[in-house]
């Protein structure tokens, strides 16, 4: 496997040892570092069928390991860890818990696309980073992440009024996250903007905030498009074998509430 | 570009999307304006809804194919029209992938009927309506040479960094127009704004960065990031000489205006370039008043520095 902008060597199993000699021989000091051994036993083989059963995760399986992805990747130039190839690479060697290391930053592709672009097989390696980070959710190896929140604070706002109004996806996000929506450069922003501002314009995007904006005529499709989510979340979690745990921690629930 | 085209881009359906109703009102006022300066009619899609956005595709990707494909439906059997133009980014980039993905992938297609059954919507077909985004509206229905004629005044040589972003361009199998040789946009270089600013007297300096990631998925989700990557565009822009980056999409151009913003405030880096729409720089070149092209509404200031260049 040709591996060039990742090393497989970690820094934790490089062993160097002030005083050692082995069969007579003096190996004492940095000049014979030693790299520990290290196996590997537990192989997720359903890993990749899993990865696959959700949205994006669909063509893994072409994957040649080219490292296109990586390459183009706009994260991995901010921060080398963040690696689709390798990820991809773990997946399907079925190595869960080296997958697992990475779990806090899967979640930060900033989905430009740039690896589908470079890609020459096809995988859609920005539809398997957001596989991966909801595999990651739905197992509970991770919280949901802040734009996971984004997201379906987002979506549910577009499945009950048909449209977005910015001011209060704001809010509603910050709120969720926990955060103060007064950040200093939130602030800032405002204070420039308000500078030159129309009263007109102030008074307009005022009242959307307020009278948030609709599409006529969206009642018919909220309606099949709730339907379709909660469908889709079902089938989801059955796919990852989570329907059977939920139903059992849902009876656990109520059996104790009524008991 | 034919004849033919030009004729049929002079009256095109107009799909703003949400965030040119909100932070990218001068986005919206000033390609209205565009419209009306040049003869181009505009014709709202009535009752029009989200296109899904970064986000809808993340819970789940037939959603997002159904809330464009609904909009696409709304041009073709509300309106009898058959070119619908975008100039949002993500709203154009969403409605070439929903009739991409209607035409090619047979999973898709069934999931949006049944859901258009469902909700009432008369079903779209693919092929029945062509998506365009602003710069190819422009560039198809009046082209450099008439542009060039119709100039009042121009940009003055303004020293301008054309920005297109990743929706506009990637991923190429949506895109099956660009890359197809002469006058065709290409998705490794773009070029229309380049071309319609050079011919409106700008001077377009050579910026490596015009399809970087602003971070805009991730703008509030993961500001640190979003900061990092905005103040790589901004620098590159300084660097390559810039007066202002020229914007396509509303929040590309929002997110530039916000990080640089935030830059100042958490890492303490100012950058002085100023972030503009292509459309305020064209209608400014056609005459029309800034209080027009809404230059009142960027937080980001170029007034000063258009006075400067004599533009306004």
């Amino acid at each position: 496997m040709p591996i060039h902008e990742q090393s497989l060597i970690r820094p934790e199993d490089l062993r160097t040892h002030d005083q050692l000699v082995v069969d007579g021989v003096d190996v004492s000091g940095h000049w014979s570092t030693f790299i520990q051994s290290r196996v590997v036993s537990d192989y997720n083989e359903e890993l990749q069928e899993q990865i696959a059963s959700l949205p994006g995760g669909e063509y893994i399986h072409r994957c040649w390991q080219c490292g296109s992805c990586t390459n183009a990747c706009t994260v991995n130039a901010v921060n080398p860890d963040f690696n689709p190839r390798f990820w991809i690479y773990l997946v399907r060697m079925g190595l869960e818990s080296e997958l697992l290391r990475d779990k806090e930053i899967i979640w930060q592709c900033v989905s430009c696309n740039k690896c589908t672009y470079a890609c020459p097989r096809d995988v859609f390696p920005e539809g398997v980073m957001k596989a991966l980070s909801h595999w990651l959710e739905l197992k509970g190896h991770t919280r949901k992440s802040p734009s996971t929140v984004f997201d379906e604070e987002f979506t549910e706002q577009i499945i009950r009024r048909g449209r977005i109004e910015e001011g209060r996806l704001m809010r509603r996000f910050f709120a969720r996250t926990g955060q103060r929506l007064r950040q200093d450069w939130l602030v800032e922003m405002a204070r420039r903007l308000l500078r030159h501002l129309p009263v007109g314009l102030l008074t307009r995007m005022g009242l959307s905030s307020l009278r948030a904006p609709r599409a006529r005529g969206w009642a018919g499709a909220r309606d099949a498009l709730s339907e379709y989510v909660h469908e889709q979340n079902a089938g989801h979690r059955r796919a990852l074998g989570l329907a059977d745990l939920i139903e059992t921690a849902r009876q656990d629930a109520s059996g104790a509430s009524g008991g | 570009m034919s004849e033919n085209k030009a004729d049929k881009y002079r009256r095109v359906a107009y799909y703003p999307g949400c965030a040119l109703e909100g932070t990218g009102h001068a986005y919206n006022r000033s390609t209205r304006q565009l419209g009306k300066a040049l003869g181009l009619d505009l014709v709202e899609v009535p009752d029009w809804n989200c296109c899904g956005a970064m986000e809808a595709k993340n819970v789940d990707p037939k959603v997002q194919t159904y809330l464009s494909a609904r909009v696409l439906s709304l041009t073709a059997n509300r309106l009898g029209m058959d070119v619908v133009m975008a100039p949002c980014n993500g709203c154009y980039h969403n409605l070439k992938k929903a009739e991409h993905d209607l035409a090619n992938d047979p999973g898709s297609a069934e999931v949006v009927e049944r859901l258009a059954r469902k909700a009432g919507d008369p079903a779209y077909r693919p092929g029945d309506v062509e998506t365009v985004h602003a710069l190819e509206w422009l560039k198809a229905a009046i082209g450099e040479d008439e542009l060039r004629r119709r100039m009042r005044g121009g940009l003055k040589g303004l020293k301008v960094a054309n920005y297109y972003g990743c929706m506009y361009t990637r991923p190429r199998h949506i895109f099956p127009e660009k890359d197809s040789g002469p006058g065709s946009e290409s998705t490794a270089k773009p070029h229309f704004m380049d071309d319609l600013l050079a011919a409106a007297g700008a001077e377009n300096v050579e910026f490596p960065l015009k399809t970087a990631c602003c971070g805009g998925a991730h703008t509030l989700s993961d500001s640190d990031m979003s900061t990092r990557l905005v103040l790589n565009i901004l620098q590159a822009a300084e660097a390559a000489g810039a007066e202002v980056i020229a914007t396509e999409c509303p929040t590309c151009h929002s997110g530039l205006e916000l990080h640089q913003v935030r830059a100042e405030k958490k890492l303490g880096v100012r950058t002085g370039v100023k972030i503009i729409y292509f459309t305020q720089l064209l209608g400014l070149a056609l005459g029309l008043s800034p209080r027009k092209v809404g230059l009142q509404e960027n937080v980001s200031d170029a007034r000063e520095v258009l006075a400067a260049r004599g533009v306004t």
